[in-house]
Formats: structure tokens, sequence, C-alpha cells
């Protein structure tokens, strides 16, 4: 395993660990937001560094090695437990910088009518969760993190006095499925694991995924938590993270595929459905989960083009979706919870906010000249591979999409002319955050080949660590008796 | 020394690159929130279309001087995914090729920018240009003091951007991508004056009819790639002889797949029936926009799109049949519904529709050079109405006042329809054929009614979770403006 020039990837948790214990202390809100402004900062230049640092020593110092993964100099946890449980590789290596950059911009464009409802702290604890499951590639971390990763948000409903049955409900069994589906496979001691020993797993994975009809904990999350911590939860798109490492190394064709024809329907439902919601963060949440679909859809269509397509597509997704969901947070933070059965006409007052709705909304769906266009392509040309019918069934998805995205725009900000007593201006920080996610989008359209070189680089490497195990499973197969298999 | 192909390729790409720095221009500080002033605007907007305009007619006199007919232009690869960098071909057992154009390059992806001059596209670019030159002079004295006047021009780069890109396009990704800037430029136009409902319906409207085309668009794509495995328009329709006279190497059934799915995408686009309710509900917007897209360029792109094809409706006499019988039964519609209008813009609409009908209509009967000249003079005649129809009314009371009494009046007659029947052909002409009412009962109607349904299940299940009201968004109180379901 490669070595990086410095610890970054454990001072990337570590900052946010530590920042949170000490913003907890911190009473003012105000100073409270300058030190997690300061901390998210310090994070995201660390997630910068290593990745920056992974692909000079990736590429350049050892171009040919064959394991693809680096981990840090001075690993203090290496040290501690003998095991290198935190490493980056090429799929994780552009996730830690959009994660954490997804966390500086929501801490940025919160303004400050909102400091007292969003816990600064729990947000600093969750990012550290989030990169720390991100960095780790071992199986039981990434469990245990992924399980850690669910609690703020659980805090956060029971201490804003929300129902908490339905997201306690979906994360419990998911706990418990990840839980008792790794148990199965450690207890089996066959490599790959059989099928009756991934199924949990699989389950697991549908859960935190929100693939129907398993969804409706996402919609629960808006409805109840603060914006910017459901935003926080699901953009990073941990589902389909543990898909990748739990799932598609070891996993028979039958099952990826199975799990791909759910996400495909739960494209098309959940675009179909977000088109007749009456309110802004329950469409946000169904644009989230088609778009979030359609990212498993490629993972689990097995070609190269395909899983380029799809991890292409989880950072289109997740810049264009993150900027959606923070102008729409910018929105609400002006008008409060925002009907979509009334025209509110604000573009006058907020001109640049309904700009980057737009362009991030059409980016998600795949517009052309955005960063989410050629992740589409890919995907349709890769899916159709797998299964002709996918690209049919993914452009239904896409044309729902657009149609919802367009018309959320005219209703919040067209129709009508909103009367306001006080300026609704954007202010410097939200311009800061929404404008930053538009230049993503726009520049990761019009220059996307080192985006997608990066990408396909990753979903070479997985698909060979797949051929291998599949190798195995194939010969235990025929050496089977009577050709028994595990299936 | 002078350089016929080196000069080709830089006024070739001049025809390009100039409205796509024009997009850049005006969005860019749009997006910063620093518009450029009505002036610079106006200036920008002149400088754009007078240098694409020559270099346009540039390309064209080298073209005629050289005796060249076919001149296609590579601007190199957007996006590429080498087929030696596909290292794990092996590890699917699917198809092997993507965007390849040999057999021997295994998911080999490849997204590139090329752009074709020939008899085809160098007339319509150039009738884009022009138009588009006269429309902006235009614009800048009609739309003086505007308040839209920044996001007018905006929209307008971004539709002439998408008409040069369409017209040019060299790959069916190429003219996809053109395709929908002018859908999206058109849809946000019509919703120009956004204060009032009327014209946002408009928009999601045309919106919602285009996204059902453009998906009809990008499905024939991947269908070409699923057969062929490229999307140039030189490998599916062949380069040599060039257009009109190529020939495709595709079966007749082939074709016919292909073929339909083009005539769906041509047809929305160009308002062909049953799409053709939009485009009177286009009118909503600015008499310029009305002028370019609806009377001009855009209603016309669905017809340049079945004359790019056209080698294949060749191939296919069920294909060209059925183009001319849409072509036929546009015309008689728009023809009687025109008479029936009791505004300018809307006669003018049917009108123009009419005569897209029979473009339509000539290209099924092979007549590509007639249905071109058609557009062309078309195209011409139409701005010119459009933009002297806000006038006219004021030019007939002048007249009135110079002959001193009233103009002879005009009434709508039917001469050749039965008596018995006039009343109901004038109740289908005012009610416009009520294809509108046949797409929203039975086509968007019943898809809205299940996913309404569905959304309902879901509140009983996560009523069940949370045992009480889930939805707090239930209790928003919608805002002043009533909102009638627009689809």
């Amino acid at each position: 395993m490669n070595e990086l020039h410095f610890p970054l990837l454990e001072l990337a948790i570590a900052i946010p660990l530590v920042g949170s214990l000490v913003v907890s202390g911190v009473r003012d809100v105000e100073r409270a937001r300058f030190w997690t402004l300061l901390v998210c900062g310090a994070a995201f230049v660390c997630t910068v560094g290593a990745w920056q640092d992974f692909n000079w020593s990736h590429f350049t110092v050892q171009p040919a090695a064959s394991n693809t993964a680096a981990h840090d100099r001075w690993d203090v946890v290496a040290w501690a437990t003998g095991h290198n449980w935190i490493v980056i590789d090429e799929l994780s290596a552009p996730l830690l910088p959009l994660a954490s950059l997804l966390y500086l911009l929501t801490t940025i464009a919160t303004l400050r009518t909102k400091v007292r409802r969003f816990s600064f702290p729990a947000a600093l604890l969750a990012e550290a969760i989030v990169l720390a499951t991100l960095s780790c590639r071992e199986p039981r971390g990434v469990i245990v993190l992924l399980a850690l990763g669910t609690i703020p948000p659980c805090l956060e409903l029971r201490d804003r006095g929300k129902p908490t049955g339905a997201f306690v409900l979906h994360m419990g069994l998911f706990v418990a499925a990840m839980t008792g589906g790794w148990l199965l496979v450690e207890w089996s001691g066959q490599s790959p694991p059989p099928v009756w020993a991934l199924a949990p797993l699989v389950l697991g994975i549908l859960i935190r995924s929100g693939i129907a009809p398993f969804h409706c904990w996402v919609t629960d999350l808006f409805e109840n938590a603060t914006f910017g911590r459901a935003l926080l939860f699901v953009t990073p798109m941990m589902g389909a993270y543990a898909a990748v490492r739990l799932l598609l190394p070891v996993a028979p064709d039958w099952m990826l595929h199975g799990i791909g024809l759910l996400a495909l329907a739960t494209a098309v439902y959940s675009a179909g459905l977000a088109l007749v919601q009456r309110e802004a963060r329950r469409f946000f949440s169904y644009i989230f989960l088609s778009n979030s679909a359609l990212v498993l859809v490629g993972l689990d269509s097995l070609t190269p083009i395909g899983l380029t397509g799809a991890l292409t597509m989880w950072l289109s997704v997740g810049l264009s979706l993150a900027g959606f969901g923070l102008t729409l947070r910018a929105l609400e933070a002006r008008h409060g919870r925002l009907s979509l059965t009334s025209y509110h006409g604000v573009y006058e007052h907020t001109p640049e906010l309904a700009v980057c709705f737009l362009l991030t909304g059409l980016a998600s769906v795949g517009f052309p000249g955005t960063f989410g266009f050629l992740s589409s392509e890919l995907l349709v040309d890769g899916a159709v591979q797998a299964f002709p019918y996918v690209g049919i069934v993914v452009l239904i998805a896409s044309a729902l999409n657009g149609i919802a995205v367009l018309q959320a725009y005219f209703r919040l900000f067209t129709g009508t002319r909103h009367a306001a007593s006080v300026p609704l201006k954007i202010g410097p920080r939200e311009r800061i955050a929404v404008l930053t996610m538009a230049a993503l989008v726009l520049g990761g359209g019009i220059y996307p080949q080192p985006g997608v070189a990066s990408r396909h680089h990753a979903a070479t490497t997985i698909l060979k660590s797949r051929l291998r195990v599949q190798e195995v499973r194939s010969k235990a197969d025929t050496a089977a008796p009577n050709g028994a298999s595990d299936e | 020394m002078f350089d016929i192909s080196q000069s080709l390729w830089l006024l070739g790409t001049l025809v390009v690159v100039v409205p796509a720095l024009l997009v850049a221009a005006l969005g860019l500080t749009t997006l910063a929130g620093r518009p450029c002033p009505e002036h610079l605007t106006s200036r920008l907007v002149q400088a754009a279309m007078t240098i694409g305009l020559l270099a346009a007619c540039g390309v064209l006199a080298m073209m005629l001087a050289t005796g060249k007919r076919h001149v296609p232009i590579h601007l190199g690869n957007w996006v590429e995914i080498a087929a030696h960098e596909a290292a794990a071909p092996e590890t699917t057992p699917h198809a092997p090729m993507v965007h390849g154009e040999s057999a021997e390059s295994p998911q080999h992806f490849h997204f590139a920018f090329k752009f074709t001059f020939d008899r085809l596209s160098v007339p319509f670019v150039i009738l884009t240009f022009l138009l588009c030159g006269v429309i902006g002079a235009f614009a800048s004295k009609y739309l003086h003091r505007e308040p839209g006047f920044n996001r007018f021009f905006v929209l307008y780069a971004l539709f002439a951007l998408g008409m040069v890109l369409t017209s040019l396009a060299g790959t069916i990704e190429t003219l996809f991508t053109g395709w929908e800037l002018v859908g999206v430029s058109s849809a946000l136009l019509v919703a120009f004056f956004h204060e009032r409902p009327g014209p946002v319906d408009n928009g999601l409207r045309v919106w919602a009819v285009y996204r059902f085309s453009d998906a009809a668009l990008l499905l024939a794509a991947v269908v070409m790639h699923h057969m062929r495995g490229a999307g140039d328009f030189d490998t599916l329709l062949g380069a040599t002889p060039p257009w009109p006279e190529s020939h495709s190497e595709l079966t007749s059934q082939q074709a016919l797949i292909v073929g339909s799915l083009l005539l769906v995408a041509a047809a929305g686009k160009s308002a062909l029936v049953p799409f053709s309710g939009w485009l009177p509900r286009a009118m909503e917007g600015p008499t310029p926009s009305s002028a370019i897209f609806y009377g001009a360029l855009s209603a016309h792109l669905g017809a340049f799109l079945l004359l790019r094809v056209s080698p294949l409706l060749d191939l296919s006499l069920g294909l060209s049949i059925a183009v001319v019988l849409l072509g036929l039964s546009t015309a008689i519609f728009a023809s009687l519904a025109g008479r029936a209008q009791s505004d300018i813009k809307s006669a003018l609409s049917f009108a123009a529709l009419t005569q897209v009908g029979l473009i339509v209509a000539e290209i099924g009967l092979g007549l590509r050079y007639l249905a071109l000249v058609h557009i062309l003079g078309h195209a011409s005649l139409r701005t010119l109405q459009f933009l002297r129809a806000s006038s006219l009314l004021q030019d007939y009371r002048m007249m009135e006042d110079a002959i001193g009494s009233r103009l002879p009046g005009r009434t709508a007659e039917l001469p050749l329809a039965p008596a018995r029947s006039r009343t109901w052909l004038y109740r289908l002409a005012i009610g416009r054929g009520y294809l509108d009412l046949f797409l929203a009962d039975y086509i968007a109607q019943p898809i809205l009614r299940t996913f309404r349904a569905c959304d309902a299940l879901e509140r009983r299940w996560t009523d069940l979770l949370t045992r009480g009201p889930s939805r707090e968004s239930d209790e928003l109180a919608p805002g002043a403006g009533s909102l009638k379901e627009p689809l």
C-alpha cells in the first residue's frame, strides 16, 4: 500500500471530531458558527490535500502499483490497532473533498436566523463520522461507522420534539440488517460469501439508499429535521458507498441486477411523486431519491462505462442537488416552509437564487453543459448494454424530473409579484455557497475529462477486484458436488 | 500560404465559438449578480451575430469555390475513455462496444465535438444568424428599459447557441445538446412575463411537451448506439455521397424504429399533431421571441431534424408515409384552427404551423431541396409578419384615418366544407382540435392521478409509523395566488 506524505486523512477526521467537542462548549452561537466554519474549512483543506497527495503518490511515484490505496504517513490508528483502517483509494479520493465541501458550504450558508436551530457540534460530529466512513474500506469499520452516522439525525429529531418513528424504525432495521449480514458473512467463513449471508446486507443497503419501498424515512427526515441536517445526511449517498464497499465485489450478478431493477423502479416512482408534491422539502426529497436511485442503477450495471457513469453521477448529483438544496434552504430561511400549491413570485427579490435553483436543478437531470449531462450519457450508454430497456426507463425518470424541477421553479419564483416589507436579497455568505456549487456544476460540465477519467479508473479497479472474486466463485461452483452451489 | 482546410476549420470554429462566448459573457455576469448594461448587451449581441454570420458566409463561399459539399470539423473529444484505459472489458458478460467506431475498441467511449457543414446545415445556420441578428436589433429597442431585458438576452443567447449547435451537429449527442438549449430557452421565454400565472402555465406546458420529445430524441440516440455503436451521422447516414444523396446502411426495420422515434421528437419540437396545442400558448412571450422561436426557427427545427435524417426515410416506405400523413394532417388542422383565431399572434402561429406541416409532407415525399427552400423563405416571411404584428393595429388606424372609412373586413370562410358540417368544424377550430384537452385528459391526468394515489398511500404508511399525522407540510396554507393544475 502506498503512503501519503502527510497524515491528512487522520487530520481531516480528527479536526471536526475535536472541533465538535470544542464548539459544544461555546455558548455564543455566533462564535460557535465562526469556529465551526474554521473547523470545516480546515477539514476541507485536509481532504483536498489528501486527494492531491494520493493522486501524486499513486500516479507519479508508483504508477504501476497494483494496490490502489494509500494510508497516512505517521498513521496513529494503524500504530495503535495494527491495522490500516484509514485509507484513501480511487473511489474515495474525490468523495472525501465532496463530503467536506458539503459541510463547509452548508455551514457558510446557515443564516443568522437559523443558527439556533442548526446544531454546529452535531454537524461537526456527523462530518467526522462521514469522513471516517469514506476513509474506511474494511467492512466491519464501514458498518460500525454507518450505524454511528444514524445517531445525530435521530438525536436532532428527538430534541426538536418531532416524531421519530419512521426514521428510527428504518435506521434500526438498517443497522440490524447490516450487522446481522456481516455476522452471517463472518460465520459462513466462505469467500465469496454465500447468498443467504449477503441477503441481509442487500436489505440494509436498500434501506440506506432509500430504494422503494424502504424510502419513507428520507421524506420523513426532510419533513421533520432541519433542512441542513437532512441535506447533509443524504447527499453524501452513504448507501451507494456501502453498496460499492460491501456488495459490489462479492455479490453475484443476478443479485446486483435485482437491486438495479428496484433502483430503476424507484427512479421513475420518485420522479413521478416529485411532480405531485405540495411542499418544497418533500419535492426535493423525491428528486433526490430519484437521482440517487439512478446512481445505484449504474453501479449495478456491471459494465465499465455504466459503472463510470454511476460514479460520475455520484459526484454530479452530490454537487448539483446539494446546490439545489442549499438554494431551497436559503429561500425557506426567508419565507418559511414553502407550499407548492401556490405561486410565490420571489424572482425579483432573489434573482441569483432563481438562477442557481434552475441551474442546479437542471444539472441534476443531466442538462447539457452541466456535469450531470456527461454522467447521464455514460450511465445510459453503459446500462443499456446490460439491459436495453434501462435506457427507456432512465429517460422517463429524467423527463419527469425535468418537468418537476421547472414546475417547482415556476411556483417558487414566478406567477405573481411578491410584496416584501424587508429586503430579501441574497447575503454574501449564501452567495458564496450557491455560486461555488453553480461554478462546480458548470465547470464539471465544461471540462469533464479529468473527473470522468478518474471515475473510470475507480470503476475498472472495482470491476477487477470483482472479477477475481467471481473467478473464485465459479471455481467453487464447478467443484461443488452435483453442481450444488450456494445460490 | 493560403490553406483552404485550415481556413475552413478556423471559420467553422468561429461559427460555433462566437455564440458560445456570447452565452458565457451574458450568463456569467448574470450569475455573478452584475448583468451587463443594456447598451453593452446590444453591442455584444450585434457583434456576435455579425461575426457568426460572416464566418458562416465565409464557409459557404469557400465551399462553393472549392466544390466541397461536405466539410466535417472536429473540435476534439469533449470526453474520451480510450480502449486501453478500459482495462476490464472481460469482467462483463455484456455487449462490448459503446461509442466506439470499430469493433477493436471495446468499451471505448467518446463524446466528440464534430460539426458538419453541408448543403443542409450551411443555409440553416446562415438563416439562424441572420434572423437572430435581426431579432436582436429589434429586441434591444423593443425591450428597452424592460425589467427583464437582461433575462431576455441571456435566454436569446442560449437559444442562438442551441440553434447553431443543432444546425451544424455532426453527431446526435451534439444535436441533442443544441436541442435541449433551444427547449429550455423557449420554455423560459414563453414565461417571460412571469409575474402573471398565465404565461408561466403555458411555459410549463411547452416544457412538458419538449421533455417528451427530448426523451424520444435521446432514446433514438441510444437505439442508434445499440444498433451501430456510434452516434456519428456520417457513420449512421453515410457521408458519401453527401446530403441529400447519402445512403444509410441500416436495415428497413432499424430505420423504421429510429425514424419513428425521431418523428416523435420532431413532432414535439415543431408542434405537429397531436402536440400542436403548445404553439399558440407560446405566443404569451414577448413579440421578438415569438417571432424568432415559434414563427421562424424553433418551429422548423423538427423539419430540420427530418431533413438531416432523411436517408432513413429512403429505407422505409412506412416511415415516409407516416411523415407525409403527419405533415398533411398538421397542415389541414392548422389551416382550420387558424381561421377561427381572434388575435393576430395566434393566427400567425397557426399560419406558420400550416406551412411547417406542408414542409414535413414535402420531406416525406422526398422533395428535400424544396423543403429546405420552403423553410428558408417561410421563416423569413413569418419573422417579418410577427415583427409587424405589434404595430399592425396602429397602421390599420392610420390607413382608416387616411381613407376616412373602415377597411374591408375578412370573415373566416370554409368554402369547400358542406354547410351542415360548418358549425361542427367551427367548434373544432375554435377549440383548436381539442388536442390540449386530449393530452391533458388522457395522458397527463391519468399519470398524475396514479402518483397522487401513491402519495396518499405513503401518507397512510408514514402516519401509521409515526402513530399520528406525519406531514407537517399538510398544514401549510396556500399563498395568495390560486393555482390551477398546469398539467
